[in-house]
């Protein structure tokens, strides 16, 4: 009887938990979207690319380096989703409001010119990646903006979200291209992971550490997350959700960074790469599917940056000249938030479609405009969310203080380091 | 009087009477800075002021490195 009873009580007790446990996963399933799909938009074209050239450059030796930029991208991004949820204010008008006209323009403009840049960048990327499978860069950028802009056409919010996730979904693409390359699990934990300089600290190593940090923590993916969570309709009860959304995506975008580091680690190392679309030049002679993996997977990573940059866009300017700006607007209920991103699209598109463009010079102006904005960004948020009277009991903690001024001095450091060597290459050598 | 209108066309010219009404507008708006200027902001400030005249000055020796 006592043997029965105790049974009965392990099943239900099991029987609780798991109902507890499909009811979190729900909840989440229902809030989770900006901090996933801004996380793993962080690894857009740019991203591949410079995951894909450390590995073939520096084999597994920087992995280690990657997980640490883990709580550097949460502890950035959790601070907009707590701002967004109570400011219930994009990060754009935010700057406005708090710091004035001066500040929100320079802010605004910066984003604007940054995310534009970047978004070009992102079209350099796809038409790259799907060269490779012949497609013509004419017929990429029209099947990109058209179905982009069908995305956000529906006018559902909720939709939108769900369809970037899916997408979002397609970046883990890297992890069964690492199983395809056959590593050594042994090779890679002992070098991977034991903190180390491979070859020893030098100009281009910095250069390499500069350049994985520049892509974790971007201008847009401030102002992206904030703006999203405030379309979604986050409230302050939904800020537990928002961090785990955020924490769970943070990990999968410094996984699917170290499955890729494995994978030109094992097969392209001390190959000169130069670009994640070379790699899979490269690769399709000699291993086609992992060729057509790094493929789909810069295709897919340059069009999640792209469908983040251009709402962030089209969000600030909504919110800075008071439009109409909500993905859950029809077109004729916000139009000119349609037509910036519209804007948007069609003209860094058509950038990449004239010969003989300067796309070199971009990808290296990109890096230096967006050291403008950072550190202003970066600050604004701190101070923001330090500021009793805007966050009240939501305001930043003394620890997350600390860790927010550590991690944001750092970022400022080495990006500008980063923006300047990229002006003056010569200082390394 | 010349006005904007009479220089680049009626239609034209009225569009960037709106652009630069909206602009006015939103300066009106956001003349005051809401957050309080305690001595840790205004330092947060002057410091970004002078990050981002360093910044300008590095551009602007290296334009003139490349035209030169």
């Amino acid at each position: 009887m006592g043997k029965a009873r105790f049974k009965m009580d392990i099943g239900s007790t099991f029987f609780y938990k798991y109902r507890r446990f499909v009811k979190t996963l729900k909840i989440y399933l229902l809030l989770a979207g900006p901090g996933l799909i801004v996380m793993l938009a962080d690894n857009d074209a740019g991203g591949i690319t410079t995951y894909t050239v450390t590995g073939a450059k520096y084999g597994y030796g920087l992995i280690w380096f990657l997980l640490l930029l883990l709580p550097v991208a949460y502890i950035v991004q959790e601070m907009t989703v707590r701002l967004g949820a109570v400011t219930k204010r994009g990060h754009a008008e935010a700057i406005f409001d708090a710091f004035g006209s001066f500040w929100g323009w320079f802010s605004f403009l910066d984003l604007a010119l940054v995310n534009w840049l970047t978004l070009v960048t992102e079209f350099i990327g796809m038409t790259a990646a799907l060269a490779i499978f012949h497609i013509p860069p004419l017929v990429t950028v029209i099947v990109v903006s058209f179905v982009m802009m069908l995305m956000v056409l529906q006018g559902k919010y909720w939709t939108w979200e769900k369809i970037a996730i899916l997408f979002a979904a397609l970046n883990i693409i890297y992890i069964p291209a690492a199983f395809l390359v056959h590593p050594s699990v042994g090779e890679v934990l002992s070098i991977g992971l034991v903190p180390h300089f491979p070859g020893g600290f030098n100009g281009t190593l910095f250069f390499f550490l500069m350049a994985n940090i520049g892509t974790t923590i971007a201008p847009w993916m401030i102002f992206f997350q904030q703006s999203a969570v405030v379309d979604k309709g986050m409230k302050e009860k939904d800020i537990p959700w928002g961090q785990m959304d955020t924490l769970i995506g943070s990990a999968f975008t410094v996984l699917v960074a170290i499955f890729l580091v494995v994978v030109t680690g094992t097969v392209l190392y001390g190959v000169e790469v130069e670009s994640a679309a070379q790699a899979a030049s490269i690769l399709m002679t000699t291993n086609p599917w992992l060729g057509t993996c790094i493929a789909i997977g810069l295709f897919n990573a340059g069009f999640l940056g792209a469908i983040c940059i251009s709402l962030a866009s089209s969000w600030a300017f909504g919110e800075v000249f008071g439009w109409a700006h909500s993905l859950n607007m029809k077109i004729h209920e916000a139009p000119w938030f349609y037509a910036c991103y519209l804007f948007a699209l069609v003209t860094a598109g058509g950038v990449v479609l004239i010969p003989h463009a300067p796309l070199v010079l971009i990808t290296l102006f990109v890096q230096v405009i967006a050291v403008t904005l950072l550190p202003a960004a970066l600050v604004f948020l701190i101070l923001l969310l330090n500021n009793e009277e805007i966050m009240g009991k939501y305001r930043n903690t003394l620890l997350q203080n600390i860790a927010a001024t550590v991690i944001v001095v750092a970022i400022i450091v080495l990006s500008t380091l980063y923006g300047i060597t990229t002006l003056f290459p010569e200082l390394l050598t | 009087m010349v006005t904007i209108e009479t220089l680049i066309g009626h239609r034209m010219g009225s569009v960037l009477r709106g652009w630069s009404d909206k602009i006015t507008e939103i300066n009106r708006k956001y003349e005051t800075p809401r957050i309080r200027m305690s001595r840790g902001v205004k330092i947060a400030l002057l410091f970004l002021r002078i990050y981002l005249i360093l910044l300008v000055i590095l551009l602007g020796y290296k334009f003139w490195t490349l035209l030169s």
